[in-house]
């Protein structure tokens, strides 16, 4: 899916990187935990979280993230817009909360990109 | 690459703007000697988790880096207060952090956990009061 197609489905804002929209997403992840992303995440992932502040970013760039939408309705400030416009990282928002977001992202094919279930479920011998 | 490489970095603690410096610069370095993308990706996860234990708990860290054709070494070594039970801070979920940790979004008990699996050799020394030393080594063949 395009980042384009997130943006129309989630009715995103996009705060920076309109040129960027027709970056492919393949997976997506969600937390508000920056370490969880580190652990679970894969790159390219769209980022879907709660969390606005200069660390999103710097998590985004270090895991390599395609790109970030906030969830409820929050906004960026300057400085993590502009830290966004540095790493390249298209930052939008959507009014969905967490749990609709991905709802309808996983609706449309957008698969989880955190494998930790999978490794439990491996453990108990269950898919 | 050709050389060994080796570069250092000043940490400094509850610097919360900054935290990500270091990772930042040592990503790109690594993407400019030309290593495999997926293990500049490692050892960027790795380094930032570091990084940010050291923003959150010490007070300051050298952080130094070696390249060699055959590896990447990362060596933290900070001044703080020490882990008091090595085996419980690498349990997954465990965390002392604080309220302002979290809401920079940290302190979920992954950081040493994550830089474990993130390595393909990870040791960890710490001295209560004094600080900790971690090396992480990642292989490139």
């Amino acid at each position: 899916m395009l980042l384009s197609e997130v943006q129309r489905l989630l009715a995103c804002d996009v705060f920076w990187g309109h040129h960027l929209l027709d970056r492919a997403i393949k997976y997506g992840c969600a937390s508000d935990l920056m370490s969880d992303v580190l652990a679970f995440s894969r790159a390219e992932a769209l980022l879907l979280t709660g969390l606005v502040n200069v660390q999103t970013i710097q998590t985004a760039f270090i895991a390599e993230i395609g790109a970030i939408v906030f969830v409820r309705g929050k906004e960026p400030d300057e400085n993590v817009i502009a830290l966004a416009e540095q790493k390249k990282i298209p930052l939008l928002g959507t009014p969905y909360s967490m749990y609709e977001a991905c709802g309808i992202l996983y609706q449309h094919g957008v698969v989880s990109t955190m494998e930790c279930h999978q490794s439990r479920f491996a453990q108990k011998g269950t898919k | 690459m050709e050389k060994p490489f080796s570069r250092s970095f000043t940490i400094q603690g509850k610097n919360f703007f900054d935290a990500g410096r270091a990772s930042t610069e040592i990503k790109m370095m690594l993407q400019q000697l030309g290593i495999d993308a997926a293990i500049v990706r490692r050892a960027a996860i790795a380094t930032y988790e570091a990084e940010m234990n050291v923003v959150m708990y010490a007070e300051d860290a050298i952080l130094t880096i070696e390249v060699t054709p055959k590896l990447v070494k990362i060596m933290i070594n900070d001044r703080g207060p020490g882990i008091p039970d090595i085996d419980l801070a690498m349990r997954e979920g465990y965390s002392t952090a604080t309220p302002e940790m979290r809401e920079m979004g940290f302190g979920a008990g992954m950081g040493l956990p994550n830089i474990k699996k993130n390595s393909d050799e990870f040791k960890i020394a710490s001295r209560v009061g004094e600080g900790t030393q971690l090396e992480i080594t990642i292989n490139i063949n």
